[in-house]
């Protein structure tokens, strides 16, 4: 388990080097996912080690997103002020953009899976 | 401060909340607790333990008139998680890779419709019914995970704190409704499910799609992971001049 965090460390120190130093508008942690990715595509998968401990890591994925969350505390004012136009536009554009994202895959992959 | 018996509630939780442990063992205990009436609801999205946890915790700092910071010197360590865990949802994607490769350009397609969608639909309702510039901005990545939004959100001028609310509002959001939209449309590929999970509601809607299944979450996961790096591309050459024509 002190192995597999030790890697996920360094590949988050690489994502964060390299945006960093060409100036990516993506962070750190993404560029780290994919050069994980890669990794794992190029080695043929992860150790039972690696495999083990991202999954303990992820089943509480939700409670990493607590903190976070608290500092809505500091918003309460503007969110008071500007309620509808805010809880309108999260609640409309959440469900439109999971309803075209679907449509759009649906649409497409059934019409790949007919032509194969 | 002495450690005189009979010192006040008050005065012992102005002691405690000097130290990081304080706000880590109230976040821990909040989620967990969470979790608890999460599955006294048998798991129904609507008991979501993100906004259970957050609910109780604003609710308790605000009794106790503690501030953000004083919380949050405790809570990083939990915050801090959340780079490798990115990291770490690699592993899961890479666990679809054979259906990736089958997919790609469907999914590609798909993601770039839904990352549009998903910012410009969110500024132009917010500008009709009349938010401010610096909330319209803060409102625009809202779909793309917590690190990645408030980057985006910092270098277009918007405020990266509201933009972490939004983002999870907006998670929170997509775990709730997006089974019954689901239902509604008729739509049962877990393929597609997670992955337009994870482009509108990014990591808690990718928590919410590995209860689901698997296959879901690991959709949701690629779906959060690549409607991030294209919102960090897209947005800051699109939304400036949208702005602008917004006026």
């Amino acid at each position: 388990m002190l192995a597999a965090i030790t890697l996920l460390l360094i590949f988050q120190l690489a994502g964060e080097a390299i945006a960093r130093y060409f100036a990516l508008p993506v962070p750190g942690p993404v560029i780290g996912m994919a050069l994980l990715f890669a990794a794992l595509a190029w080695r043929g998968g992860p150790s039972a080690d690696l495999r083990g401990t991202a999954q303990n890591l992820l089943q509480h994925l939700s409670l990493l997103f607590v903190p976070a969350g608290v500092g809505v505390m500091l918003h309460l004012q503007r969110m008071a002020d500007e309620w509808l136009p805010l809880l309108v536009a999260l609640v409309v554009s959440t469900f439109v953009t999971i309803a075209v994202t679907a449509l759009v895959l649906k649409a497409l992959h059934v019409h790949e899976e007919e032509r194969s | 401060m002495s450690t005189v018996p009979g010192q006040s509630f008050g005065e012992i939780w102005v002691y405690l909340s000097a130290s990081p442990l304080l706000g880590l063992t109230l976040t821990l205990l909040a989620y967990q607790g969470a979790v608890k009436i999460n599955e006294r609801c048998n798991g129904h999205p609507l008991a979501n333990p993100v906004l259970i946890a957050v609910a109780a915790l604003v609710a308790l700092l605000w009794a106790t008139g503690t501030s953000y910071q004083i919380y949050f010197d405790g809570a990083q360590f939990v915050h801090f998680l959340l780079g490798p865990a990115t990291v770490a949802l690699a592993i899961p994607l890479y666990a679809q890779l054979g259906r990736l490769k089958r997919m790609a350009a469907p999914l590609l397609i798909a993601l770039l419709a839904g990352s549009l969608t998903a910012a410009f639909s969110a500024v132009l309702i917010g500008k009709l019914l009349g938010a401010t510039d610096a909330t319209l901005v803060s409102l625009a990545p809202k779909s793309v995970t917590t690190p990645i939004a408030m980057g985006i959100a910092e270098r277009l001028g918007g405020l990266p704190s509201l933009t972490a609310v939004l983002v999870i509002l907006t998670g929170i959001l997509g775990a709730v409704g997006a089974q019954g939209l689901y239902a509604w449309m008729k739509c049962r590929d877990p393929a597609v499910q997670g992955f337009a999970m994870g482009v509108a509601s990014h990591g808690i809607g990718t928590a919410r799609a590995f209860q689901i299944s698997e296959q879901t979450g690991a959709f949701s996961a690629l779906a959060m992971g690549l409607n991030g790096l294209l919102t960090a591309t897209l947005l800051p050459v699109l939304l400036p001049p949208l702005m602008t024509w917004l006026g």
